[in-house]
């Protein structure tokens, strides 16, 4: 049994079908990248698997549980957290709070008690604020802590996205493009995060359009074009794939060819 | 430096605005001793409690309502109904009103909070219609327009009469509401309500069950509402619909919005605006409303932040 399965995945908008039939399987501390062409459908697979869309078909387990179809916060809970491709970032607090609001499930303290503002909420925030600092210097953030969240730089709030989901101390954790935007040192920090985040047990599953990024980090790659797989395996074997290579270099995949190359 | 990181903790301290409240109640009373003035603050005390729902509901959590005076209107008359129509102890029949307001928010809430902005702005004001509409319609019950009288209020034995008296009792009402509010704003429900302030799909995305909370806010709201129209009625001695009507509940936005949404000393700073102003342009007869809606757009050009929000980040950033 595999941390996360993902069976036969499918949603259509209209009469256009988004995600078509796709399957793969994740284990804990694996990093498993999803690469596709722009509007392959890669987003839209991560809006199904974390429960924002309601899939027409498929099955989502996590560690042998049934979660398909299970409201985002709810899934949460057992384990599944997200970053987004459009960051979803609370730009009015700061930093730390942002991390903060990540950690909110180990939180013990009810609506009465922080209504009175009974001890026990101040050493929770305490509690709180120290595992937001931790997390902010895993990535490397610290130093912003205090700074809004809405002036931070573009790659920083990417990585403040990362220390927010880790918040919810997730098994699996599926990162929507965490290094689009960013610049090479930028990316280079992402990386070793991100290998940092599966030698700790975490299953990683990467939308990711850097494919020297994907290529030297990940454990194995799925390809989706128009909605369906056209490919999985190890990074080198789909990198060699022939059907690969020509949706890449299709009318939708120059971009990426040129990226992947630049 | 010094002098500016001092100054800088203390307007973000989390007491500060009680504080300071505390001090001007003590103040008003020294400088403003007639008994017309000593109403007028326990008015600018009760509108600010009533605000202070709004404080909680669109200052952290962002959710509009246009209905609010309509909870307003339930506490008000459960302490004027209960003892009169069912001899009902005017202090229970305050609190039964507020857990009353809280209920009926409960109801309401759950599906009128799944909509959104403008959407959920209509949905509140026709809440807050609805029970303007009660009010005037059920006159049996209600005396209908022209309201109705409300006996007197005793605190454990003690009958609450005169100026002084209503002046404490509504400065003590707000001070715990001011403290419940700042309580919450610096604990996980705060942070969670300012998170779906700012992105609902990443508030659920870390495990906030975004609908609990806004429900937790719109109820909050609708008890901070109840309790400010049982104190109005009490202390007015006589209520009527008005004081759930949707221009009531206007006021009560704009009371917010001028003193800073989300600042709970700027919604205090607010009601003073919106009730006090009034009292001062009655010598200018028919300009009155020309000249505090007036107002309203001059301190919302240049201070579109609020007045305490501005202000203070005026001061931080003037600081050498
Ligand atoms: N809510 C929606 N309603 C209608 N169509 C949608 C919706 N969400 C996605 N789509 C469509 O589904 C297709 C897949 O979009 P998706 O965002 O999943 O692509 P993607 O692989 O993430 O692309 P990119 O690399 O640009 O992020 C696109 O054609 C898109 O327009
Ligand atoms: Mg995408």
């Amino acid at each position: 049994m595999s941390l996360l399965e993902v069976r036969d995945m499918g949603i259509s908008f209209g009469g256009l079908k988004a995600v078509d039939g796709v399957s793969f399987s994740v284990e804990a501390g694996q990093v498993f990248s999803i690469i596709g062409p722009n509007g392959a459908g890669k987003t839209t697979l991560f809006n199904l698997v974390t429960g924002i869309y309601r899939p027409s078909r498929g099955k989502v387990t996590l560690a042998g549980e049934d979660m398909t179809g299970l409201a985002p916060h709810l899934l949460v809970r057992r384990g599944m957290a997200r970053t987004f491709q459009n960051l979803q970032i609370f730009f009015r607090m700061t930093a730390m709070e942002n991390v903060m609001v990540g950690c909110n499930l180990s939180e013990r303290t009810s609506f009465l008690a922080d209504l009175l503002g009974l001890p026990s909420v101040g050493r929770q925030n305490q509690v709180t604020r120290d595992k937001a600092i931790a997390l902010l210097e895993r990535v490397g953030l610290a130093p912003l802590a205090h700074a809004p969240a809405g002036g931070l730089p573009y790659g920083a709030l990417k990585r403040l996205e990362i220390a927010r989901a880790l918040g919810a101390g997730p098994k699996i954790l599926l990162l929507d493009e965490p290094a689009a935007g960013c610049n090479a040192v930028e990316t280079e920090a992402i990386d070793h995060l991100i290998a940092d985040i599966a030698k700790a047990g975490v299953g990683v599953v990467l939308i990711e359009h850097d494919m020297k990024l994907v290529m030297k980090i990940s454990d194995r790659v799925l390809v989706l074009a128009h909605g369906r797989p056209l490919a999985e395996g190890l990074p080198r074997v789909v990198r060699e794939n022939p059907q690969v290579i020509a949706a890449y270099l299709g009318d939708h995949g120059s971009r990426e060819a040129d990226r992947a190359h630049g | 430096m010094g002098a500016k990181a001092t100054l800088a903790r203390v307007l973000r301290a989390r007491f500060t605005p009680l504080i300071v409240l505390a001090a001007l109640m003590v103040l008003v009373p020294m400088l403003a001793p007639s008994s017309f003035h000593l109403r007028v603050a326990a008015l600018v005390w009760i509108f600010a409690l009533a605000a202070l729902g709004l404080t909680v509901l669109m200052g952290y959590a962002g959710q509009v309502s246009l209905g609010h005076a309509g909870f307003v209107g339930i506490g008000a008359y459960a302490v004027a109904i209960g003892p009169a129509r069912l001899g009902l102890d005017p202090l229970l029949c305050l609190l039964l009103g507020a857990v009353l307001a809280g209920v009926i928010a409960y109801g309401v809430g759950r599906p009128i909070l799944k909509l959104k902005g403008y959407y959920l702005a209509i949905a509140t004001l026709g809440f807050g219609v609805i029970v303007a509409l009660v009010l005037h319609s059920e006159a049996e019950i209600t005396g209908g327009p022209d309201g109705m009288a409300v006996s007197r209020l005793s605190l454990f034995g003690w009958r609450v009469s005169g100026a002084l008296n209503w002046y404490w009792v509504t400065s003590g009402a707000l001070l715990i509401g001011a403290l419940l509010a700042l309580n919450i704003a610096a604990s996980p429900t705060g942070r969670a309500l300012r998170a779906l302030h700012d992105s609902e799909v990443a508030a659920a995305g870390t495990g906030i069950d975004v609908g609990a909370k806004k429900l937790a806010a719109f109820v909050a709201a609708a008890v901070y509402g109840a309790v400010a129209g049982g104190l109005l009625a009490a202390m007015n001695g006589l209520i009527t619909p008005e004081a759930a009507s949707f221009s009531h509940s206007i006021e009560l936005v704009a009371m917010v919005i001028i003193g800073g949404l989300g600042s709970v000393f700027g919604t205090v700073v607010g009601a003073a605006f919106l009730v006090v102003l009034p009292q001062m342009l009655t010598a200018l007869q028919e300009y009155e409303q020309a000249v505090l809606g007036l107002l309203i757009m001059v301190f919302m050009i240049f201070l579109p932040q609020g007045i305490v929000p501005s202000i203070r980040a005026y001061i931080l950033e003037r600081l050498p």
